[in-house]
């Protein structure tokens, strides 16, 4: 099935849990409302014209300094001007983050029966960091939302047990976000830096 | 977890009737000799049968994610050489691949074969040293000292091409590194001459070897939904029976061009994954050697008026005099460092793309175009910067699909990688696998994972 | 066993003797986390011998090893760890710290790396590269060979109270 065949059928089925909707660069990707996630997974799984039986992967992505960071300009201090090189144009743009809550979970599908993939973006606010838990229809997907709350801090309702994965206990912070700096270390033994 | 007395049931009759049994809690800790890499695995034992298994990674977190917002986007091309550390090619290119999508570029047709090229051998010396590994562990460590001596072969043939045998940060985005060199095909007939003399050795030692196909077949089952539904991809979902190749499903680079056959299995056994990997070494072998023969011709490395090459130190002293004339179309000989990537090899390594791909270095001691086409590239706050995106490219692993999820900010850096890692999927069925079974099942089970430490914590 | 200080003929050629014996029969324990692992195999595999230095035999427990070879990068989860794993190694032992991962933390300056293990333990030799050539490592092993020859083991090693003189300031 191709892109726009394959999201008109997520949008069809599903007018008000779908906010929007691309295909930048052929990849067909659906903006879906976090309360729908699960019911919008399920029939992924098993409509017949869709079968997405593959979970592929499941992470996050935190929005928070989207756009924001500044070129830095490495003779900006000795006065020579310097513009930074301008980006590749691009026909289609990409329309950027989903809105503008903090994190987004992507989600994204396979068949092997159809052959297509299907990216499924939702927004997660930070006061409200809580999206349902697919592991009922994918058992893959318990370890890889235990690694999106170790790392962001998102929840998941419904998770048989979350608990951190690639950190250690004593470990406090989400460190993928962005507020994290890369090299705080919270040790457990031997001096912090 | 806590240990449970079992019913009565259990007991034998030699045994008083007031004994209290328990199941006991092993703990197969992160330092084990048996367990390649890293990962903690707790068994609830009820005499030799596991009842339960947890598993425990991200002893190797290494942060690969967050580093890679800190570097710019050739910069997180060494990174990607230690995710999968025994097949390092494979990576680097599906991460170029995935930032050459996003920008929307595509190489030159004899780029896309080098790819291959390496790709496949990367994904031999893979093979080789999981069936290596896991045939030591179950006490064969000929077997072992077989593989790792053909493993050898093909890493000096990876150090002819790329120049170092583990971490070679080979793929650039929008190109390779450098070209092959022009007396690849001979070493690479004979290494892979010495690879099939192993794999018979091997075959001849372990296939119809009754302890080691009693301890394999039969082991460590699992079905192909059972497996789709937990993600599991690769030649461990290939060995239950279903066929999902990315090669094949969805094609990148030249596979679409190149004949090759896909072993699937059919119990889904420990014994099935160890010949799927050994089949698909010979496949690989072959994929390399049609891929040697397709491939466009390299190109000559000579000066157009002389015939012959100019050194590279003559070369910038001509131009620094101004005698571009001299040197217009010429191709200089460099060191072993640079053996590949001059000029005339330029155009079939690197896409056609000034913004991205840095120029050759003729051109950028030669002329002032050349010059600032590097700095643009190479300079704090300049670099590549792709469009702002989001893209997500799957290649096939050693292990299963591999894939990259990159998303673009427009700066320099990448905003966002995440990889798809092709164990960790495994890795979470492995209660699943281990549960019923006794507790020697889990040396070969957890052999046939082939987990990587670095690919599964990052 | 406080060699500094003994000058008597005997007990100097009996220390040589123990320290040529012990450097030709190593029992390595190689705590192997990463992509150093792959060339810690190759090592010690048929091309680049290990066992023609007399170390060829690892053994699985750190009770009967007396060198603790540490390869690949050590993440504060896994550091409490080894340095349980060290403790449990009875003297005299030497620590190789095997990769630049072990030896400064490589390029991981990230908040899950240990940077540099002799921040948690005392460190004999150290092996940079990433990951090193099994060349480095065979030169790296014979300096320890060296260092065990003169029996300088880490729980021996000069320290600013016995010897005041070498320590500067």
């Amino acid at each position: 099935m191709n892109t726009s065949l394959l999201i008109e059928s997520v949008r069809v089925r599903f007018p008000d849990a779908v906010s929007a909707s691309h295909a930048y660069r052929g990849d067909a990707t659906v903006v879906v409302v976090p309360k729908y996630v699960l019911e919008v997974a399920r029939f992924l799984k098993e409509d017949p014209a869709l079968q997405m039986n593959y979970l592929m992967d499941l992470t996050a992505v935190d929005y928070s300094t989207f756009g924001k960071r500044p070129a830095p300009a490495f003779f900006a201090s000795s006065g020579v001007a310097v513009r930074p090189s301008p980006e590749i144009p691009d026909e289609d743009p990409w329309p950027g983050p989903p809105d503008q809550s903090r994190f987004a979970l992507v989600y994204h599908f396979y068949s092997t029966t159809h052959k297509h993939r299907l990216r499924l973006v939702t927004p997660v606010d930070e006061a409200d960091a809580q999206v349902d838990s697919v592991t009922s229809l994918w058992p893959g997907a318990d370890w890889l939302e235990r690694e999106v709350w170790d790392m962001f801090g998102v929840d998941f309702r419904g998770h048989p047990d979350l608990k951190r994965i690639l950190m250690y206990e004593g470990f406090d912070g989400h460190p993928l976000r962005k507020d994290y700096p890369v090299n705080k270390r919270q040790p457990l033994i031997g001096p912090t830096n | 977890m806590e240990p449970t007395p079992t019913p009565e049931t259990t007991r034998t009759e030699s045994e008083p009737a007031e004994l209290e049994t328990r199941d006991m809690l092993l703990n197969i800790g992160p330092a084990h000799p048996a367990m390649h890499g890293i990962v903690r695995i707790v068994t609830k034992l009820d005499g030799e049968q596991i009842q339960e298994a947890e598993v425990e990674i991200g002893y190797l977190h290494r942060g690969f994610e967050k580093m890679a917002e800190t570097v710019d986007y050739n910069g997180v091309i060494p990174y990607t050489d230690r995710l999968n550390y025994v097949s390092p090619l494979i990576n680097n290119m599906g991460y170029c691949m995935a930032v050459e999508k996003l920008l929307g570029i595509s190489v030159p047709e004899r780029c896309h074969y080098v790819r291959v090229i390496v790709s496949e051998i990367s994904r031999i010396s893979d093979h080789l040293t999981c069936v290596g590994a896991s045939a030591m562990e179950l006490g064969a460590m000929t077997v072992f000292l077989y593989m790792v001596k053909a493993r050898e072969y093909l890493w000096e043939l990876v150090e002819k091409v790329t120049g170092a045998r583990l971490t070679v940060s080979y793929c650039r985005v929008g190109g390779v590194k450098a070209d092959l060199p022009e007396d690849f095909a001979e070493p690479c007939r004979k290494a892979f001459e010495e690879t099939r003399k192993v794999l018979d050795e091997a075959h001849g030692l372990l296939t119809r070897n009754r302890i080691f196909v009693d301890r394999m077949s039969g082991t460590g089952v699992i079905s192909a939904e059972d497996a789709i539904s937990y993600g599991i991809t690769g030649p461990f979902l290939r060995a239950s029976g279903a066929d999902y190749d990315v090669r094949k499903d969805c094609p990148y680079a030249v596979y679409d061009r190149l004949p090759f056959d896909v072993p699937v299995g059919s119990c889904g056994d420990n014994m099935d994954r160890y010949l799927v990997r050994m089949e698909e070494m010979e496949q690989s072998m072959r994929i390399v050697e049609k891929a040697l023969g397709d491939m466009p011709p390299g190109a000559v490395q000579v000066d157009p008026e002389t015939g012959r090459p100019i050194p590279a130190a003559e070369m910038v002293d001509l131009a620094k005099v101004g005698n571009i004339a001299a040197i217009s179309g010429g191709c200089a000989v460099t060191g072993p460092t640079l053996e590949g990537s001059g000029r005339s090899q330029h155009p079939a390594i690197a896409a056609d793309e000034k913004r991205v791909f840095l120029p050759p270095k003729e051109d950028t001691y030669g002329n002032i175009e050349g010059l600032m086409s590097h700095f643009k590239l190479v300079m704090h706050g300049h670099g590549v910067r792709p469009p702002k995106g989001e893209v997500y490219f799957p290649v096939e692993g050693a292990n299963g699909e591999l894939g990259f999820y990159v998303v673009s900010d427009g700066g320099g850096n990448p905003y966002r990688v995440r990889v798809r890692p092709p164990c960790f999927a495994i890795m979470s069925a492995l209660p699943k696998l281990l549960t019923g079974g006794m507790i020697a099942d889990m040396v070969p089970t957890f052999g046939s994972v082939n987990m990587i430490g670095g690919e599964l914590d990052r | 066993m406080n060699t500094l200080n003994d000058t008597s003929f005997l007990t100097s050629r009996l220390n040589e003797a123990i320290g040529w014996a012990r450097k030709y029969s190593i029992f390595q324990y190689p705590f192997v986390t990463a992509c150093c692992g792959m060339e810690y195999m190759a090592t010690a595999c048929s091309h680049y011998d290990i066992d023609r230095f007399g170390a060829g035999l690892p053994r699985f427990s750190p009770r009967q090893a007396d060198v603790l070879f540490v390869v690949g990068t050590i993440s504060h989860k896994i550091a409490p760890v080894l340095k349980r794993i060290h403790d449990q190694m009875a003297d005299p032992k030497w620590v190789v710290a095997f990769g630049v991962c072990t030896c400064t933390g490589g390029f991981y300056d990230n908040y899950a790396t240990v940077m540099g293990i002799d921040t948690i333990m005392p460190v004999d030799v150290y092996i940079p590269g990433c990951p090193p050539r099994p060349e480095m490592v065979l030169d790296g092993l014979m300096k320890l060979q060296d260092r065990i020859q003169a029996q300088h083991t880490t729980g021996n090693r000069p320290t600013r109270e016995t010897r005041p003189d070498i320590f500067n300031a």
